[in-house]
């Protein structure tokens, strides 16, 4: 992973408005967002915002202030390094010539990935991963033309402890 | 017991110790008014919505209370906008009441409404559209809380007008808990030994000092610093007046238009304890080189503000005055001293700096601002409480008037907001009034927002105007001068009202001064004269302040006199 690339978690009150205050800040201040998730967690008063954002070490500092700063930021936590997993889910529509066919399914394999549409010509491919392995796989299949392409930003969990792993 | 909308607002603000509140009604306020004039709340009635923001703000910084306006939705709380991103960059505390369209119309586009909450979001601490009224005794609660905890700042409640009249349950909220707001008052006790090691073995410390300090009532605590360790003092704009003036520990401002001591002992310092600033560009100039062989310590209660602009050796996260208080406890504790050889050399160093180039104008046939303002600090004792537009006349008011006590001297630093000095100045007026108020203005500031002279006619409020009138806008005509090879782009304002005639029109005295003269004399009867006064003086309109640091350049590179 890109060294200046970090992924921050935060705990904000599900609020209308909430969002518009964080992503605010990043454009209002000039910070970056390279991707952003946003859903409900098990308290439904509380969502979860998992933000990608690339900045060298004080500007990263500085971000984290100013979310921090935020009151409807309860908690707020840097989902970088190995302490955590992170996953992210793409939907890619592929032309399946037939030539192309079991390339594309061995690909999918190796993956882990799954077929969820089949049309004429095309088929619907889902998968997820961290960011590295999206990126492999959209570069194998780009050969064999991807007519389009949803992907979601990064989400991230810490890792709980493993005492006698 | 049940209680309307509008009688938990007026409810609120008697708990929460307002007496006075600025504002303009409308539409979608009617309810609330309504039950304002029923209560013993006193409301000052101004001109202009944005006059309300900045007359709560003058209030505010004069009293150190928490200002309140209310006005109505749509173009109300439009005009309010500036007023409120003025307030926010100065991390003054304010409550501002916004109207709004009711609930069911709200994203209807409806008529006067507008989406205030989504518009104030990056210029106000915190904001908040009442959804319930069950809501809006908790969310005012809070609004107070926020405004003048922690970094001090604007909050916007915005109540739609069925909010007002809905009836609801009241139970008083005594304590007001936001979890995931906690300012840090009370510092780390390691880092603060870290500071205390720092000035021990100091041989040139300087103390930077801004409206941190005056915010948190840490005056008294920054003075004894100072003189128990004989550390020469500089600071901010918004800082002036923290540390006496006449001090001979006193640098005077640093910065853009710093005194060349001031930005010299910035350059040569070896470490700087910087209080309650947050490292603004008109201060730092090119960064790199600023105070470029010093330790920092940076004191401030806003995380945010440390390490934004300027690499620090010791973070303080906390409140001014705690900090202080215990870093003097310390001092004192381990019987800190100043070594007498080194710092006799210190400070002869920045008296021979200030000997070299002290502030200076020559007063020729026409006025010069500056005499104006040394004559209007000699006839108030220095005592006045100024308030003063933004530009040269700010400026030089910064620099000529010798602020002795914290919320004398009430000034748009941060976003430099023409307009601004008089209805901040009805607001110091009306929290003090018997105190001597004086706006120092220049021609084009005072017209943005004149209208407010009305207001201090019709409550006799007695404001003193003096207008520095010098026939352009200029600062931005010296930068013009200096830096755009005297391509003067409209900043020569070729007509402008008689100002006496305008004064009396608005009911109140007007008067002018066009040699240097007559200077004393008009000030002596402007400031004798009972109630709201204009005095103009028809001042040199070349005149630029100086020192001045060029936009981007080290502050050490001063164009001088």
């Amino acid at each position: 992973m890109n060294s200046n690339k970090h992924t921050l978690t935060m705990l904000v009150d599900n609020e209308p408005g909430v969002l518009s205050r964080v992503v605010g800040l990043f454009s209002g201040r000039g910070f970056n967002i390279d991707s952003l998730c946003v859903a409900e967690t098990l308290d439904p008063k509380v969502s979860r915002v998992t933000i990608v954002t690339q900045a060298n070490k004080p500007l990263l500092e500085q971000i984290e202030k100013q979310l921090r700063k935020l009151i409807n930021v309860v908690k707020l936590r840097d989902m970088s390094d190995d302490r955590a997993v992170r996953r992210e889910m793409a939907l890619i529509c592929v032309h399946a010539r037939p030539e192309n066919r079991d390339e594309i399914l061995r690909l999918v394999n190796l993956f882990r990935a799954k077929v969820i549409d089949v049309a004429s010509n095309y088929y619907t491919i889902e998968a997820s991963g961290d960011a590295d392995k999206m990126t492999a796989l959209i570069g194998l299949l780009k050969p064999m033309g991807i007519k389009k392409i949803a992907r979601t930003g990064t989400v991230a969990l810490y890792r709980e402890p493993k005492r006698g792993i | 017991m049940e209680l309307t909308g509008a009688q938990i607002l007026m409810t609120i603000l008697k708990e929460e110790g307002v007496d006075t509140i600025f504002g303009f009604p409308g539409g979608a306020v009617i309810d609330l008014y309504d039950e304002l004039i029923r209560s013993d709340l006193r409301h000052i009635l101004v001109r202009h919505e944005q006059g309300a923001v900045h007359a709560a703000d003058g209030y505010a910084r004069a009293s150190g209370k928490v200002g309140v306006c209310l006005v109505t939705s749509g173009p109300g709380a439009t005009n309010t906008v500036t007023g409120i991103a003025t307030a926010y960059m100065d991390s003054i505390p304010l409550v501002i009441i916004t109207g709004q369209v009711p609930t069911q119309l709200i994203g209807n586009d409806a008529f006067q409404e507008v989406d205030i909450v989504g518009i104030t979001r990056p210029c106000t601490k915190h904001n908040y559209l009442v959804n319930h009224v069950e809501d809006l005794a908790r969310i005012l609660k809070e609004a107070f809380h926020i405004a003048h905890s922690g970094r001090p700042g604007p909050v916007l409640v915005d109540i739609p007008k069925n909010i007002g009249v809905a009836k609801t349950d009241y139970q008083p909220i005594t304590e007001v808990k936001i979890k995931s707001y906690n300012p840090t008052y009370h510092p780390n006790t390691k880092q603060l030994k870290k500071a205390l090691n720092l000035l021990k073995a100091a041989q040139r410390p300087l103390i930077f000092s801004g409206g941190g300090v005056i915010l948190s009532k840490a005056s008294d605590e920054l003075a004894d610093l100072a003189h128990r360790l004989k550390i020469p003092v500089t600071s901010s704009l918004m800082g002036l007046g923290a540390f006496p003036g006449s001090d001979p520990l006193w640098l005077g401002m640093l910065g853009m238009h710093g005194t060349y001591r001031a930005n010299m002992a910035v350059s040569q310092c070896d470490l700087m304890v910087a209080v309650g600033v947050r490292f603004d560009d008109r201060v730092t100039g090119k960064t790199d080189c600023f105070a470029s062989g010093a330790k920092i310590i940076h004191i401030d209660i806003d995380p945010t503000s440390i390490r934004k602009n300027i690499p620090v050796t010791v973070p303080v996260v906390g409140d001014c005055r705690s900090s202080l208080t215990e870093l003097n406890r310390m001092i004192v504790e381990e019987g800190i001293q100043a070594d007498e050889t080194t710092r006799r050399g210190w400070l002869d160093q920045i008296v021979f700096w200030r000997d070299e180039h002290k502030l200076a104008y020559e007063q020729k046939e026409t006025i010069k601002p500056q005499f104006v303002i040394e004559k209007l600090y000699e006839l108030t004792r220095g005592q006045a409480i100024v308030t003063t537009e933004v530009g040269q006349n700010q400026m030089w008011a910064a620099q000529f008037y010798h602020f002795d006590r914290p919320q004398q001297f009430i000034t748009s630093g941060g976003l430099g907001t023409m307009g601004f000095g008089l209805p901040a100045a009805i607001g110091a007026q009306v929290a003090f009034p018997e105190k001597m108020v004086v706006d120092i203005a220049g021609d084009g500031s005072i017209q943005m927002n004149i209208q407010e002279m009305a207001t201090a006619v019709q409550y006799n409020l007695p404001v003193k105007v003096v207008i520095l009138n010098n026939r352009c806008l200029g600062m931005v005509r010296q930068w013009q001068e200096l830096f755009y090879d005297k391509r003067y782009a409209h900043t020569i304002l070729e007509h402008a009202p008689d100002f006496v005639k305008l004064a009396e029109a608005f009911g109140a005295r007007g008067l002018r001064a066009s040699h240097p003269d007559e200077v004393e004399a008009t000030l002596a009867e402007g400031l004798e004269t009972k109630g709201p006064v204009i005095m103009e003086f028809i001042v040199a309109s070349e005149e630029c302040v100086y020192p001045m640091v060029p936009a981007g350049k080290a502050i050490t590179d001063m164009l001088l006199v």
